[in-house]
């Protein structure tokens, strides 16, 4: 069967928050440009709908850009990209204000403005939100808003396969339908990834099912360096079982976490002193930032101090003094998640939580327009790595980063695109379309003793033990082999299922593929990285070493090794590495 | 945790093999706290990989796992082992064409999603540099219909759309008509010219079954009535002395 040749200006993979604003920003700033959107699933259906607590931008009199700032740099434990978050911080309540606009139904003050709400790490209320269903919302404003642009084309339900590129020039992609099982080539001068996160790689995530990491693994294997993998952050209050996330904004609203002797453990933790209950205090105790909570947790297990539930060790947020008003009102999804699944109605009962994986900080290699080391190539939103995040990302600045990196990547990528131009058809990019082709055909003919599932539980369990909350050489170190060891075993894998329809067992197939590209980059960079800072803890180098790893890491794919990692200059313009107090002013 | 062997009743349909549906039976060791998403995942990962669904959240919100359960349309993340029987019927959602086994072709529904201009349409620019000024009271006139999660499964529950699918349905009309209420679109008028006609609201018998299945409580059959209402206020509108048309 042929392959179908779809021909178009700007290609963009992922159709969350990040692609969607995109291709509305390419398609408002020149209607000649064709925009071919390429998604795994309906738009609606992508992973920025699970966002609850909100989007970061100053909105208050007694905000400032330069506040916002400063609690990023020191939030990421220096080693955000310090440009970045300056145009980061500038943008961010002026595309708020576009998506308000656009009709998102942000929740409002007495007023009549748009309401903002406290979060960790964050210095003033400057949290942007609808409720607690804040990405659901920015999700649909903006599909929504993009069924009015004509030449955004969109292919739903295409399962993107590799990239295309000749001379080191990005020239396209290869994806296939997936209620078809055909195949098509997508060509374009510009390409931008917005595939999202890879929190599958591990266990427990609040991760959907479908965040399998595809353009990170797609970038590495088109020999794009993925950038700061070892960033993995953990959110510390996730239902334990489901690993469902119950947002900061329990916390920014007043909720508690106490440990099985209902002690406010935070404080042990460098979080002190306690604040008062239900008058929570900026940037210290239970706002304190992700990474120091998820590691407290590490800390009060160890110690015996967790509770004991029927899905395992759990610390318990309690919200019961914010009364049913206010957790209708501002938290209503969680109040029913908790509910529904661990049987604990946040007005009546403390709820079980643990840390659970969220978040990469890390992803393509990418700088402040969005382009990777590769031309043509672009990267925004969870599967990049801009330097806006550094080792720590603060909640309710990645639901502002598909934004504000949205926009301004279309506008590079439609710059570039027209400067470009199409390119004429290409027997070599045309082989390497095929070849693709070929290897899925040769997947699905594959023969072996080897289980999908079994697979992937190998590659979960692993992750857990040698690149969890705390990590040391030894541990990270047979990750590595053992990740090694299960890509070999991914050539026995059988897939069952023959049919050129909805062929799920081929498409987790894949996304197993991508998902060992992206878990042997985490482990390799957090053997390497021979310090502590931020998400990246190390049981055996437990300081922060700025002589030494004051860099991003880049991991390099290697043919049949281990990937090859290299460091790269953080970009610092105004904030010197200080110390992150989070006592809540008393140590200032 | 107390477990339960669940006998699932599940229907396959490949097009490049079968002519037509067929039921296959997997017996499932399930939690009573799992969802009936988990029992699906135990027979894709341990019983047979062939199985096709759609998922993805596991949490109520993207909408994907929308199917027949002991044939009523629910979401299978919030459908619970706890409050099933022994026996469990799991069917693609019904009025729409089966693509494979629990996947529907949803062509329709994203064509009508396209046509109800689902965006807000101003004819006065919108303020600079700031947000429209919104009071809670107007937020609460059309929050409740932007809970739509588009799981379609008020399309399976609606006997106007079983028998015509020109019928613009439930979770379209309601999205629509939270555009219409919200206090900084202007676009009602537009909006109304092509949904208050014979497909739109006028087609709805107001039996109230997609409201009853609505798993986020959107309540598309009030959206509906309301619309009926402003239908009629414009159709009289546009037709008094001085006005546009």
């Amino acid at each position: 069967m042929k392959m179908e040749r779809i021909e178009a200006d700007v290609v963009i993979v992922g159709a969350g928050g990040a692609g969607l604003r995109a291709a509305i920003a390419i398609a408002q700033s020149d209607p000649q440009l064709v925009i071919a959107l390429i998604s795994k699933v309906y738009p609606m259906r992508s992973h920025t709908c699970a966002a609850e607590g909100g989007a970061a931008g100053v909105k208050g009199a007694d905000d400032s850009l330069e506040l916002h700032f400063n609690d990023t740099v020191s939030g990421g434990d220096w080693l955000c990209d310090q440009d970045v978050v300056e145009y980061f911080v500038r943008q961010a309540p002026l595309e708020l204000i576009q998506l308000e606009h656009w009709g998102c139904p942000w929740s409002r003050a007495e007023d009549g403005s748009v309401a903002v709400r406290s979060f960790g790490g964050m210095k003033k209320q400057r949290t942007w939100f609808a409720a607690d269903k804040s990405g659901f919302h920015i999700l649909h404003t903006l599909f929504q808003t993009s069924l009015q642009f004509p030449t955004i084309r969109r292919f739903d339900e295409f399962f993107a396969l590799e990239l295309l590129h000749k001379d080191g020039n990005c020239r396209g992609a290869v994806a296939m339908e997936m209620r078809s099982g055909r195949f098509f080539s997508f060509h374009a001068p510009a390409v931008i990834l917005a595939t999202g996160g890879a929190g599958q790689v591990f266990p427990f995530t609040t991760n959907g099912a479908i965040k399998t990491g595809d353009g990170m693994a797609m970038a590495y294997r088109a020999g794009v360096p993925l950038k700061d993998m070892e960033f993995v952050q953990y959110h510390p209050t996730g239902l334990p079982g489901t690993g469902i996330l119950l947002t900061e904004a329990c916390r920014g609203e007043g909720g508690i976490l106490v440990n099985k002797n209902g002690y406010r453990y935070l404080q042990d933790y460098g979080m002190g002193p306690e604040t008062p209950i239900g008058q929570p205090v900026f940037k210290t105790m239970e706002l304190g930032p992700r990474d120091r909570l998820s590691q407290a947790f590490w800390h009060e297990q160890k110690k015996g101090n967790t509770v004991e539930t029927p899905w395992g060790d759990c610390v318990l947020l309690d919200m019961r003094h914010l009364g049913e008003k206010k957790i209708d009102e501002r938290l209503p999804l969680v109040r029913e998640l908790a509910t529904y699944y661990v049987g604990h109605d946040p007005v009546t009962d403390p709820v079980p939580v643990r840390p659970v994986v969220h978040f990469m900080m890390g992803g393509i290699d990418s700088n402040l327009n969005g382009e990777t080391p590769m031309p043509g190539l672009f990267a925004i939103g969870e599967t990049s790595c801009s330097g806006l995040h550094g080792a720590n990302r603060l909640g309710s600045n990645s639901l502002t980063e598909l934004l504000v990196s949205g926009k301004r990547t279309a506008q590079r990528a439609a710059g570039y695109a027209k400067e470009t131009g199409r390119h004429a058809e290409d027997g070599a990019v045309t082989a390497q379309a095929d070849a693709v082709v070929k290897g899925v055909r040769d997947l699905l003919l594959q023969t072996g003793d080897q289980s999908l599932a079994g697979v992937r539980r190998a590659m979960r369990t692993t992750m857990e033990e040698g690149a969890g909350i705390y990590r040391d050489e030894a541990g990270t170190r047979a990750t590595c082999e053992k990740i090694a060891e299960l890509r070999g075993r991914c050539g026995a894998i059988e897939v069952n299922d023959k049919s050129n329809v909805f062929n799920t067992d081929l498409h987790q197939t894949l996304e197993l593929f991508n998902l060992l590209d992206v878990a042997e980059t985490v482990a390799e960079a957090s053997l390497q990285r021979r310090e502590s800072r931020g998400a990246h803890q190390r049981l055996d180098h437990t300081e922060r070493d700025d002589e030494n790893f004051l860099k991003h890491s880049l991991a390099f794919r290697q043919d049949g090794g281990r990937p090859r990692i290299e460091w790269l200059d953080v970009t610092i313009t105004r904030s010197q590495p200080g110390v992150r107090d989070y006592s809540g002013g008393k140590k200032e | 945790m107390s477990q339960r062997t669940l006998e699932l009743e599940v229907l396959r349909y490949d097009p490049e093999q079968d002519s037509e549906p067929h039921f296959q039976q997997y017996s499932v060791p399930c939690r009573e706290d799992w969802a009936i998403l988990d029992a699906l995942n135990y027979v894709k990962e341990n019983l047979d990989t062939t199985l096709s669904y759609r998922w993805s959240c596991h949490m109520m919100v993207c909408g994907s796992c929308g199917m027949m359960i002991n044939g009523e349309p629910v979401l299978t993340c919030k459908t619970f082992v706890r409050d099933l029987p022994d026996t469990v019927r799991v069917e693609p959602l019904a009025n729409f064409p089966i693509e494979r086994d629990l996947v529907v072709v949803l062509d329709d529904v994203m064509e009508k999603l396209q046509r109800a201009q689902l965006w807000i349409i101003r004819q006065d620019p919108p303020p600079v540099d700031h947000e429209f000024t919104q009071s809670r009271g107007a937020l609460q006139k059309f929050k409740q219909y932007t809970m739509c999660i588009n799981c379609m499964c008020c399309y399976a529950a609606c006997p106007q759309y079983a028998l015509d699918k020109e019928f613009i349905g439930p979770a379209v009309l309601a999205l629509a008509h939270r555009y219409n209420r919200d206090s900084r679109d202007q676009g009602q008028s537009e909006r109304l010219n092509t949904l208050a006609d014979h497909d739109g609201v006028w087609q709805c018998s107001f039996v109230g079954a997609c409201s009853e299945v609505c798993p986020k409580h959107v309540d598309p059959a009030a959206a509906i009535q309301q619309m009926k209402v402003d239908g009629a206020i414009e159709w009289w509108k546009q037709r008094l002395p001085g006005s546009k048309r």
